[in-house]
């Protein structure tokens, strides 16, 4: 792709190209905006940016997680997401056929979670100004009235269910990096939250007090924020998280902890007990809840600590990690 | 020390500061009064001890002062002025003036030979009480809640003293004026069994009147019987054992799950000491301070394997409260007379730290009685609180003098002296073997070992240190120190003080810490050889040359990187490291051959020689390396044991001709690995090689960069260190060098000692 002089020309040939992918009627009708009917109950937004290197890793590309991504924003506040939005800055000299494959990634994921993509923008770069392909996407949703999902709502004794195994997308994507293989491919988790979020709150409904997805930082960011935010503390078990397999063979093999590790199909749920049997059960009939497991529950703890009984029994403090994961044994 | 003009007039007013209270220095003052016939008088306040004396011989009195001060008694400064006399004639002792807190307290201190005497004595009235104490020894630090040092403020203030016991506190004359902690049998603290003993014989008397030596001869049999007891002691609960009985010992590791690293030993007297050890002149009297630090020396004569697993070394101490000696003098058939305290004797027992793994050392009660119940066959305890946790210290002799591996119990809370007044700081250290470091004035206060902040328990221990250690110092700091790396727990909490925050390279603080208690003023060129810290560059350093001036600091050198593949985990597995090495080598291939157990082998090298993987240029890295290498350890169960098993081959260090390069200022020891690798080596002589050449290459290296740039002295800090090879070894080639080097001695070269490094270079940098 190139950029300055021929730039008009360009710049149509790239909108043609997401406009085939994401092919819908708001598109279609070619206008700087897209319009649709407000639903009853309340409205809820976010918006997200995607860096990713590789931008195609095994499991998923760019694309399809910057639809998921979004899409579980929305979900983890219960709402269902209805239409998004998607931006891409697109640095001179990224090849065409790469950028058809991450919109054709777009368009099929945003159809399987019927969440069309209505408005968009694409801005093409000087070389170096870019890493390939920025994303950005923004969702609408709306939430069933009088769910107030917040992560403020914690409270001493709830239960902490995690959706299923940790650790597959940031294993994915850095065994591909790094050029490593495994016996098993790692394949990144990547997926649109939405419908499982749907039959929990079907389920569950006031008993959910928050949901989170464990993104970048991973499950150990995710509780340290819940923390925060509640003013609580939180007590895992480290043999109740489910890792897979390969994904521990990845870890052990890289030196890393599954806990900080990042995820793009998985949710936290911290539950009022009571309700925590009936939900797990509900979260595992679901495709996507199939390894859901309680890893805890919330306690009183006034200097917010997240704290792990370790497979061998011993008390260990999970930080949170302000980046990758550092050595600290002097 | 200041000194006086001769005395033309007959009054001077004295100001003594230092450990000055509570140490019996009033009545010493007070004797040395009546001595030459002075009048005046003498009292405590905010700042130490003032005093006015008056009469003719007031010269001879403040030489005395200085030459024969109380034993627990330290003098950091005497000033005197002359004023005018008012025909004074008797000598008082003044009541102690409340202020802000200038004094501090003590450190514990062994049971003196006095109060021994007592101890053995039938018609003394603290004859085998195991709490005897007196003005020259015993608990105090450990069991002070606050400053002025007074019963009231210690835990031995649910004790009111009984008639005798007032009698001897107000008693000038007596040894034990003023011990705040004085007791007997009939008003002070005793012995209580927590859990009853496996091995109990008949039915136990009521648990809270159960005589002491009913106890101590049970706990004697307990262990002679291979049980394991649960004891509190000064700074904490203790567990015991025999050290001779293998499956004892090895039991007592299963069920602490604490898989090799080492246990110190506790025996009867020096006789019994020289016996398992090589002690020198001067590892004797460490082992024999008042402090009773743990002493590491060679083994002479092996104990039960499992004490110190594949160590040459191992860590002796002597008793130090005197219900350590009443175990010993049950164990000896509780004879009469004093021969028997001189004596040799064969009952040796394993005296490690009673704590869930990784937690702090137990002190409370009530939870050893939950937490040891599972460990020990008996737990006991006694009513007199432990306020302040301490393990016992760890020292040894290096190149001539003694030097600490961990500071603890019977240091702590004795300042570090700097040089020039700075910022109050607060340094809170880095992750490992934490401290922590409040300035005061011109004195450094290092906190007890802390230990690992990677559990609550013990992030708990390092905060409650930090409110103690400024509560006992009256201190509110101006300023907070913590490592560069950005995601440790003692980072999180400096960042939360909201303070002026200074983050200090790992490196530069271990080179700072040795320039702190050495008294170095201006720049320090020094090594930090060590095993891992969060460089400038966010890179994993540890093997640096640096320059620390000013509060500034400038890497100067490094070893040269080596891949680190697997990060942490790499410190844990010796054998990435070695795989490393192969990858630097350009030998990969060899990874399956010389690691076939590990299924990862390949991958490692894979990784290894990916341009992508992270580097190091940790020399503890090196050390592991080397120790994979050289099919010693593969895997390490605790820190630095691949390093110490590795130096406890070693005999003589020989050094490889042309075993290292080094290109500005890098140094590169692949020309040494390669030797390692030669087929048919054995693993003694490639220690020896190792050691040698590694020595020989660091002093080159360190030297001529000394020389280069005109310093004179020269810092070895970091972990590695504890290496006595090493350390004697660069000192001793330095020197030949004309450089003066300096270790670290009074706080350890490891990470024990980062927070007054990093408190040294705060107040250099605000100064
Ligand atoms: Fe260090
Ligand atoms: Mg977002
Ligand atoms: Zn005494
Ligand atoms: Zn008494």
């Amino acid at each position: 792709l190139s950029h300055g002089s021929g730039g008009r020309a360009m710049a149509r040939l790239i909108a043609d190209v997401f406009h085939a992918a994401f092919d819908n009627d708001w598109l279609r009708a070619g206008n700087d905006q897209a319009a649709f009917d407000i639903a009853a109950g309340r409205m809820v937004m976010t918006t997200d940016g995607y860096v990713v290197s590789p931008l195609f890793f095994p499991g998923g590309d760019i694309g399809k997680l910057s639809v998921h991504g979004t899409i579980n924003d929305i979900a983890m506040a219960g709402a269902r997401p209805l239409h998004m939005s998607a931006s891409f800055i697109i640095e001179e000299g990224f090849p065409l056929a790469d950028l058809c494959r991450i919109a054709q990634s777009m368009g099929e994921a945003s159809r399987a979670a019927g969440v069309p993509i209505i408005t968009g923008d694409t801005k093409v770069v000087e070389r170096g100004k870019a890493d390939g392909v920025f994303v950005s996407t923004a969702c609408v949703g709306v939430a069933p009235a009088g769910l107030e999902l917040s992560g403020d709502k914690a409270r001493p004794g709830d239960t902490i269910l995690l959706s299923g195994s940790i650790g597959d997308h940031g294993v994915a994507v850095m065994s591909k990096r790094e050029n490593l293989s495994f016996e098993t491919e790692v394949l990144s988790d990547t997926a649109a939250l939405h419908e499982l979020v749907a039959v929990m709150v079907e389920a569950a409904g006031p008993a959910i007090r928050l949901m989170r997805d464990p993104t970048r930082g991973g499950l150990a960011a995710t509780l340290n924020e819940i923390a925060h935010q509640s003013k609580v503390g939180a007590h895992v078990e480290e043999s109740a998280i489910p890792v897979a397999p390969q994904v521990a063979a990845a870890c052990e093999l890289l030196g890393l902890d599954p806990l900080f590790v990042a995820n793009e199909g998985k949710l936290v749920a911290v539950v009022a007990a009571e309700a925590a049997d009936s939900l797990l059960a509900v979260m595992r009939a679901h495709p996507l809840g199939r390894g859901s497991a309680r890893i805890g529950e919330i306690v009183a703890d006034e200097h917010g600590f997240v704290q792990m009984t370790t497979r061998f029994g011993g008390g260990r403090i999970v930080d949170w990690l302000s980046g990758e994961q550092l050595p600290r044994i002097c | 020390m200041a000194s006086c003009e001769p005395a033309t007039i007959s009054r001077l007013r004295l100001r003594v500061t230092g450990a000055v209270q509570g140490v019996g220095f009033r009545p010493f003052v007070h004797g040395l009064a009546h001595r030459y016939a002075l009048g005046g008088f003498v009292r405590n306040d905010a700042r130490g001890v003032l005093m006015e004396i008056e009469g003719e011989a007031v010269e001879d009195f403040v030489a005395a002062l200085g030459r024969e001060p109380p034993p627990l008694a330290r003098i950091d400064s005497l000033t005197c002025e002359t004023i005018a006399p008012i025909s004074e004639a008797e000598f008082r002792i003044e009541e102690s003036r409340d202020g802000r807190t200038q004094t501090r307290i003590t450190p514990d201190a062994a049971v003196c030979e006095d109060c021994l005497d007592d101890l053995f004595d039938p018609s003394s009235r603290f004859y085998l009480y195991p709490f005897v104490n007196c003005t020259h020894c015993g608990p105090r630090y450990t069991l002070t809640k606050h400053l002025p040092y007074d019963r009231a403020q210690t835990s031995m203030a649910r004790f009111p003293m009984c008639g005798a016991c007032a009698r001897d506190y107000a008693d000038l004359a007596d040894r034990r004026f003023h011990a705040q902690p004085i007791a007997c049998p009939d008003c002070g603290p005793r012995l209580k069994r927590l859990s009853a003993s496996l091995k109990a014989r008949g039915p136990s008397p009521g648990l809270d009147r159960e005589p002491s030596a009913s106890l101590i001869a049970d706990i004697v049999a307990t262990i002679r019987d291979g049980g394991i007891v649960a004891l509190k002691g000064v700074g904490g609960y203790h567990l015991l054992c025999d050290a001779r009985n293998e499956s004892t010992v090895a039991e007592l590791r299963r069920r602490k799950q604490r898989d090799a690293k080492p246990f110190a030993v506790m025996v009867a007297n020096e006789a019994s000491a020289r016996c398992i050890g090589d002690f020198d002149a001067e590892s004797l009297r460490l082992l024999r301070s008042t402090a009773r630090p743990i002493t590491v020396v060679e083994c002479r004569e092996p104990l039960a394997p499992s004490v110190a697993p594949r160590l040459s070394r191992i860590g002796v101490m002597l008793p130090y409260a005197p219900l350590h000696h009443l175990l010993f003098h049950a164990a000896a058939g509780a004879p009469a007379g004093r021969e028997w305290r001189e004596a040799p004797q064969d009952f040796i027992i394993v005296a490690t730290s009673a704590n869930v793994s990784g937690e702090p050392l137990i002190i409370d009660d009530e939870e050893a009685r939950e937490k040891l119940a599972p460990i020990a066959d008996l737990v006991i305890g006694h009513d007199r609180a432990i306020v302040a946790r301490a393990d016992d210290s760890v020292a040894t002799v290096i190149a001539g003098a003694p030097a600490l591996l961990r500071r603890a119990r019977g240091f702590i809370p004795e300042p570090i002296a700097l040089k020039g007044d700075g910022p109050d700081v607060l340094a809170l250290s880095a992750h490992l073997k934490t401290t922590i470091t409040v300035t005061r004035g011109r004195e450094a206060f290092v906190s007890t070992h802390i230990g690992a902040l990677d559990n609550r328990a013990t992030l708990d221990f390092h905060r409650e240190t930090i409110a103690r250690m400024l509560d006992i110092l009256d201190v509110r700091p101006e300023l907070i120190a913590c490592d560069l790396h950005p995601d440790l727990a003692s980072t999180r909490f400096a960042e939360e003080w909201g303070l002026p925050l200074l983050r200090v390279q790992h490196h530069a603080a271990h080179v700072a810490a040795i320039a702190a208690e050495h008294g170095v003023e201006g720049a320090i060129l020094g090594a930090a050889l060590d095993g891992y810290g969060y460089g400038d560059d966010g890179g994993a350093w540890g093997g640096e040359l640096m320059l620390v001036e000013h509060g500034e600091w400038r890497r100067l050198g490094h070893l040269t990187p080596l891949p680190l593949p697997g990060g942490d985990r790499a410190a844990r597995e010796p054998w990435r490291m070695g795989v490393a090495v192969l990858a630097q080598l350009d030998r990969c291939g060899e990874a399956f051959d010389r690691f076939p157990q590990f299924a990862l082998a390949g991958q490692v090298a894979m990784l290894a020689s990916s341009p992508l993987v992270a580097h190091t240029t940790s020399l503890g890295r090196i050390f592991d390396a080397a120790a994979a290498l050289l099919g010693l350890r593969h895997v390490q169960e605790y820190e630095g044991q691949a390093a110490m098993e590795l130096e406890g081959l070693c005999r003589t260090p020989s050094a490889l001709p042309d075993g290292f390069r080094i290109k500005d200022e890098a140094l590169d020891l692949a020309p040494l690995f390669a030797a390692l690798l030669e087929p048919g080596l054995d693993a003694t002589r490639g220690s020896e090689l190792f050691h040698g050449t590694l020595i020989e290459a660091l002093a080159i290296w360190l030297g001529d960069a000394a020389l280069a740039r005109g310093h004179e002295r020269v810092a070895l800090g970091g972990g590695c260190l504890m290496n006595k090879f090493l350390a004697e070894g660069l000192e001793q080639r330095l020197r030949a060098r004309g450089l003066t080097p300096l270790l670290a001695r009074k706080i350890p070269a490891n990470d024990g000692g980062l927070s007054l490094g990093q408190a040294f270079v705060a107040r250099e940098r605000k100064a």
